[in-house]
């Protein structure tokens, strides 16, 4: 008889070994898969884990990439975890990410072409705002009349989209691009272009902005009371009720941050990577960054390394699929299942097997 | 701005079709939730379905096969939700955006070959004298055999829920799974089985999605159909009949804003293209401002039977 018997308290062996044992199970379920697919596993995990990193021939330009990719889903990432920490489930992040750049673009082209040095921080401050004001909708929703916020910020996204959809081909759209739509090219634009500190590492102003918020956010959960009452709203919500916690200024707190650094995401790959708004220029990673919080065991230091990981995995993703022609979708597979199997894993952090009768004591 | 080119029975006929994949998926998570568990995967259920109900439906030649393969798959990824939040006890809203990430990737893998093709379809049915009636018969009697099977599952859920005992079972899993489990009921294999139902239905509603109401294969297809199904069955209040209306209340806003957005109206594109999320909301707050959410009373909660 094999049953799950709840500990004490966690174990602290297995808060740190579950992500390791996870991205081993996923490591050898999704080279099962890629050898389904018909490519070498061996080959094929290799590429995706060691060759960005080490590998000589891919390594000049891949390493760089790491840093852009990670940047914004450790910035996402952190504000979801605060959120997810109390308990609450802001799903929007996408949406909120776009309507940041949306707005720091915005702030930005309103003054082209000006070459002020205060460009740059007027449309980090629009995003940030912007961004905590698409989360502030739910926010609202669930304090004054408790709504689910779930399903309102996951609304929120489609509307954002279909706003995106139709400010890149008309308010925002770029009036010396031919009737292409897309804005102006920010990245091109020296007082608004978020570009790298040091050459050649991809450092810029947003990863700068991730590692901030990682030693903020430790700061904030483990030296401030916030960061307490948001432990507590999420660990025992009674107990933080009769504690004195305001529940609707934690809600309000929590989707707030977040919105303010998925809009602050937006807003520097909107002005580095991507370049200008388009249609399509937010590639999931308000989505990708719930399952970085989830595999960085909702940590600021968990956070910053799993969001690395999952960065080497889009990066190792995309060179799979040019060298070995593995399909593109098997990526996002890849990571759904990683996310699986952390879930999985993670009941050992909180019970225990037992195998065999307990003896009647 | 042309209204005269909204034909206004083609507009009512296509709302039935629009709201089915919808409704199929809305009460199969109703049903889940009843038992106590929330699933967030329902998207990722009903692209898998969609995926698989084509490349079924192509390689075979038939759209019924289609179905019956799109259920059995969604049935099976539903089962890799239900492990890991029932046995191994993990997070629910995790693990249910976990599956939908999964299934969209599944979905995109699949779905490679199939994009572009066309697949056998279901026919309409021709109800004789029913079909023949003047108006109401275009609208109402002339659909295919799908969207009339959804309504008979609206009515045998209901019936199910209300007035069998394995609908009462199931109810009070959902409500108080402690006192269920206390009761010698098993709490673990009643959940699991409404999660496959549930996976089932999401598979049917999808696969109607990719071989009736669009139909062809494109990736991300469903475009949030699963989450609008969610978001019904909270609106619904966790009703089978509310559930319905609240289908084709979703399906008829966005054939009107279809239509509208064909015929030219003034309304600016973006505002109709969200205008079915925006109402979704809209209900939704008036739904949770009006009070009594009803919602079952252990939706959500892990259950592990401590010896």
């Amino acid at each position: 008889m094999i049953a799950l018997e709840k500990r004490p308290q966690p174990s602290r062996l297995w808060t740190v070994l579950a992500p390791l044992v996870a991205v081993a199970l996923t490591m050898m379920v999704g080279g099962a898969m890629f050898a389904a697919l018909g490519s070498d596993p061996v080959e094929a995990i290799r590429t995706i884990f060691w060759d960005p990193l080490f590998n000589p021939q891919f390594s000049g330009y891949s390493r760089p990439q790491l840093l852009v990719k990670a940047g914004p889903l450790i910035l996402i990432a952190i504000g979801l975890s605060l959120g997810f920490r109390a308990g609450i489930w802001n799903i929007g992040a996408e949406g909120q990410y776009i309507i940041g750049a949306i707005c720091g673009a915005g702030a930005g082209l309103a003054l082209y072409p000006s070459g002020s040095a205060l460009v740059f921080p007027l449309m980090i401050l629009a995003g940030g705002l912007g961004g905590w004001a698409w989360a502030m909708i739910p926010a609202f929703f669930k304090t004054r009349f408790g709504t689910n916020e779930i399903l309102v910020s996951l609304m929120l996204v489609y509307v954002a989209e279909a706003i995106l959809a139709s400010v890149s081909s008309g308010l925002l759209r770029n009036p010396e691009g031919r009737g292409f739509p897309g804005s102006r090219n920010l990245a091109q634009w020296d007082a608004a272009a978020n570009r790298e500190l040091i050459a050649g590492t991809g450092l810029h102003w947003g990863v700068v902005a991730a590692l901030v918020a990682v030693i903020f956010a430790y700061v904030l959960l483990t030296r401030h009371i916030h960061g307490y009452n948001i432990r507590l709203s999420g660990e025992a919500p009674r107990a933080a009720r009769f504690s004195g916690v305001n529940p609707a200024r934690v809600v309000v707190f929590c989707l707030g941050t977040a919105g303010a650094l998925a809009g602050l995401a937006g807003l520097f790959e909107v002005a580095g990577p991507a370049g200008q708004i388009s249609i399509d220029f937010n590639s999931g990673y308000g989505f990708t960054a719930i399952i970085v919080a989830f595999l960085g065991r909702l940590h600021p230091v968990g956070i910053l390394l799993a969001g690395l990981l999952m960065a080497l995995t889009y990066i190792g993703g995309e060179l799979a699929q040019l060298m070995l022609g593995v399909p593109g979708a098997s990526i996002q597979l890849f990571q759904g299942m990683l996310l699986f199997f952390l879930l999985g894993v993670d009941v050992f952090t909180n019970y225990r097997l037992r195998i065999g009768r307990r003896e009647v004591a | 701005m042309d209204f005269g080119s909204i034909n206004p029975v083609l507009l009512l006929a296509s709302v039935m079709v629009s709201a089915t994949p919808i409704l199929l998926a809305a009460m199969g998570e109703m049903v889940v939730e009843r038992s106590g568990v929330l699933n967030l995967g329902v998207e990722g259920m009903m692209i898998t379905g969609a995926v698989v109900g084509f490349a079924v439906a192509v390689n075979s030649g038939s759209a019924w096969p289609g179905f019956l393969a799109a259920a059995a798959a969604s049935a099976l990824l539903s089962m890799t939700f239900g492990i890991l939040t029932q046995v191994f006890l993990s997070n629910q809203v995790a693990t249910g955006l976990g599956l939908t990430l999964a299934g969209l990737g599944l979905s995109s893998l699949i779905g490679k070959p199939y994009e572009g093709m066309k697949s056998p379809t279901l026919p309409k049915l021709d109800l004789g004298p029913l079909s023949d009636l003047p108006t109401v018969g275009r609208m109402l009697f002339s659909h295919d055999l799908m969207v009339y099977l959804s309504l008979l599952l609206v009515a045998a859920v209901w019936a199910m829920l209300k007035w069998t005992r394995a609908g009462l079972i199931l109810r009070a899993a959902g409500e108080n799974h402690d006192a269920a489990h206390a009761l010698g009921y098993k709490v673990v294999r009643i959940r699991l089985a409404a999660i496959a139902f549930g996976g089932a239905c999401a598979g049917l509603g999808g696969a109607y999605l990719s071989l009736v109401r669009v139909p062809q294969w494109t990736e991300g297809m469903t475009a949030g159909a699963g989450w609008i199904a969610l978001a019904i069955v909270v609106f619904a209040s966790w009703r089978p009949w509310r559930v319905l209306v609240g289908a084709y209340l979703f399906g008829g806003v966005t054939v009107l804003q279809l239509n509208l957005q064909a015929a030219g109206a003034k309304v600016p594109v973006a505002l109709l293209s969200a205008s079915p999320y925006l109402v979704t909301i809209l209900v939704l707050v008036i739904i949770s401002a009006r009070g009594a959410h009803a919602a079952p009373g252990s939706l959500g909660r892990p259950f592990h039977a401590s010896q």
